[in-house]
């Protein structure tokens, strides 16, 4: 039952989807501040470089190496966001460009791809790496939930925190509604004395931390190894699932696994020799269609301020110019 | 110190903040050099050399600008109107798609050369502005943030490439050949469908690209449409003032669709002259289309061109310099992905220069009371 087609899409998909999760909670926060970071991918990328930089050269036994690890992949995104947020919140660049560029910056062809290949990490495995096996063999071998709730590693797992206390932390806590109040109305916010500079800093940064871990979960769990561009547009599709997810927590988490299961579908299916007709296209192309129809249906009349996108989203604040 | 809105923005500024990015780029980046152990003056001697010196150097920078100034020309014509379209990689894919299909069948059928190489524009240009409207008619009917559909819309784009060449035998698949069956390409163009250049016979000879004619071409009347016309006027206050333009009897959605369509075509193009002026086949390689980011390096040479459509092709020039310098260079002296680092620097120092032409850094506490904007 274990071996059968829905279980294991389902639990490779929980994997998959576990970068875009913490990527997506990293935007989240960003945006709820008001601070839309197209970024993400550059930050991933240099997260995931990082991490495996640290766990290659750094002596240590298992743990420490990995916990060592995701801290240096959350400090090297958040350098990445400081840029951005020094542009747009002091400089009140545009952010649109300012994030494209950060992309341009870090991604692929830039400062990831430079720092793997000057530090020599291509051609190497991980000398550590995330294990799946954290619970005892009998609790994976129970059906369904086996393999898809007792069978993933520790990033996994801390990812469910971590969407426990966003969520918490925006709903329930004085600083997490000052936030949303921010990323809302920034004037009124700045009139009961919030001080938004620093809050959209401080998330802005936030989000970088989140983008770096969701890197290292590449790098470190997924294919413990280092390709330049390991993380093939997973960013891109976190800034989506943000949206998808009408900028709430949990919902960022269900459709993180959504969209992992689908990536995870099409070489399944290849394995099981099931023909569905091109597979490689429609299931890899699924997200992002996905993401474009719901995208048309959050901007539809009126659902958009209903659903969650934060009025302010995009915009610089400007004390003299409110 | 405080920071105030100019009330006019002087001239000279424009020129000199990119003209100081550059510069400042350079100098960011040899630090990123320096502190990674390597000598940055004979890396930028190095890339001077490969850009513009060496035998064949400036035939391989043009090979690299043209594709950029297309895309550069293509966000510089959405990002105008404030429309932003970040879909110039797969518009660009998509052109190459068409022009493709429209060379191997024309080509193939005898048609004289002019008139192959015209259809494959025409082609490159509707399939670059039917991918552009997809993002374009859901902006202008469902108000549907067209950065991130035009985004989505790459990765689409990219793999239905691939699809056509790797996965499925297809129109532009080559299926006959013992190397096909091994290892999947897609067909080459006819001759007749090749895309003719012009030699200069300087420093080796320089091959200038019938594209790169055509990309000088659009970039005139896309500054002429953009500055000297009606359409060009309503494009400028939609974008700087949707609900001025909505009281002034505008059509919105009209102009969405054009100019998301302009943008399009003007990106399809250049997928045309890849296929046309370079690669002479579909080409999804790993290594190919797909490797070179194209339409993302576009939104730099815009951004950096400040979006006016003469400064792109020189700015392209540029940037294509830096291109062709990091791929010819790329080794141990200069680690591949230096290229997008500089590139990076120098958009947020063009940003961040943003700031001077706007506004007026001024330093001292007392503000005259008339200039209060």
């Amino acid at each position: 039952m274990n071996n059968s087609l829905l279980v294991v899409v389902l639990a490779s998909g929980v994997a998959y989807g576990t970068p875009l999760l913490y990527g997506a909670l990293g935007e989240l926060l960003a945006e709820r501040s008001g601070v839309l970071n197209l970024g993400v991918e550059g930050m991933m990328l240099v997260g995931a470089v990082m991490g495996f930089w640290t766990v290659q050269r750094l002596h240590a036994d298992t743990a420490l190496s990995l916990a060592a690890a995701v801290g240096v992949a959350a400090i090297a995104g958040m350098a990445m966001a400081a840029i951005h947020a020094f542009l747009v919140i002091t400089l009140r660049a545009s952010q649109i460009v300012s994030g494209l560029a950060l992309t341009i910056f870090a991604g692929a062809a830039g400062l990831s791809s430079y720092l793997g290949n000057d530090l020599n990490l291509a051609d190497n495995p991980a000398r550590h790496a995330f294990s799946a096996a954290v619970f005892p063999a009998s609790m994976q071998r129970l059906p369904v939930v086996g393999p898809i709730i007792f069978g993933q590693n520790v990033l996994v797992y801390a990812s469910w925190v971590c969407v426990v206390g966003v969520s918490l932390y925006l709903s329930r806590t004085r600083l997490g509604l000052n936030v949303r109040a921010v990323g809302e109305a920034p004037a009124s916010a700045d009139a009961m004395g919030i001080n938004v500079t620093a809050y959209r800093y401080a998330h802005t940064l936030a989000g970088g931390a989140f983008a770096g871990v969701a890197g290292a979960t590449f790098t470190l769990a997924i294919t413990p190894q280092w390709v330049s561009g390991i993380t093939g547009g997973a960013g891109w599709i976190a800034i989506a699932l943000v949206i998808f997810a009408f900028w709430r927590p949990a919902l960022c988490l269900v459709g993180a696994y959504f969209f992992g299961a689908l990536q995870a579908l099409s070489p399944q299916l290849q394995a099981r020799g099931i023909n569905l007709g091109p597979t490689e296209l429609w299931a890899n192309s699924l997200p992002y269609v996905m993401t474009v129809v719901v995208l048309v249906f959050v901007s539809a009349s009126g659902a958009r301020r209903r659903l969650g996108a934060p009025a302010s989203l995009g915009l610089p604040y400007v004390r003299e110019e409110r | 110190m405080r920071i105030e809105r100019r009330l006019r923005q002087p001239r000279w500024l424009i020129v000199a903040v990119p003209a100081g990015s550059l510069v400042f780029a350079f100098f960011a980046a040899g630090l990123v050099l320096y502190a990674t152990g390597h000598n940055a003056l004979s890396s930028y001697r190095q890339i001077i050399d490969a850009a513009f010196l060496n035998s064949g150097a400036l035939g391989q920078t043009l090979t690299q600008a043209t594709p950029l100034a297309f895309t550069g020309l293509a966000a510089a014509a959405a990002f105008r109107m404030r429309l932003f379209n970040i879909g110039a990689e797969g518009q660009l894919f998509m052109g190459a798609i068409t022009a493709d299909a429209a060379g191997l069948y024309l080509g193939g059928h005898g048609w004289p050369t002019a008139l192959v190489i015209f259809a494959m524009v025409i082609a490159g240009c509707a399939g670059g502005a039917a991918w552009a409207l997809i993002p374009g008619a859901l902006r202008a009917f469902f108000k549907t943030n067209e950065i991130i559909t035009s985004l989505m819309l790459n990765y689409v784009a990219a793999y239905v490439l691939t699809y056509l060449v790797f996965n499925t035998e297809s129109y532009w698949r080559q299926t006959k050949g013992f190397n096909a069956s091994v290892f999947p390409t897609s067909k080459t163009l006819p001759n007749d469908a090749l895309w003719p250049s012009a030699m200069i016979h300087v420093r080796g000879g320089i091959a200038l690209p019938l594209g790169a004619g055509i990309a000088v071409l659009v970039a005139f009347l896309l500054w002429f449409l953009f500055t000297r016309t009606r359409f060009g006027f309503e494009a400028q206050v939609l974008g700087d003032s949707p609900r001025a333009a909505q009281y002034a009897g505008m059509r919105t959605r009209r102009k969405i669709l054009a100019v998301m369509g302009i943008s399009g075509a003007v990106a399809g193009l250049g997928g045309a002259s890849q296929v046309g002026d370079f690669a002479h086949m579909l080409d999804a390689d790993p290594n190919g289309l797909q490797k070179q980011y194209y339409g993302y390096t576009g939104i730099v040479v815009a951004a950096l061109a400040r979006y006016n459509p003469l400064a792109v092709v020189v700015v392209a020039f540029l940037i294509g310099a830096l291109q062709n310098a990091g791929n010819t260079l790329q080794g141990a002296d200069f680690p591949s992905g230096l290229v997008g680092v500089m590139q990076g620097i120098i958009l947020f120092s063009a940003l961040g220069g943003e700031l001077l032409v706007r506004y007026r850094v001024r330093v001292g506490r007392t503000m005259p009371a008339t200039e209060a904007a």
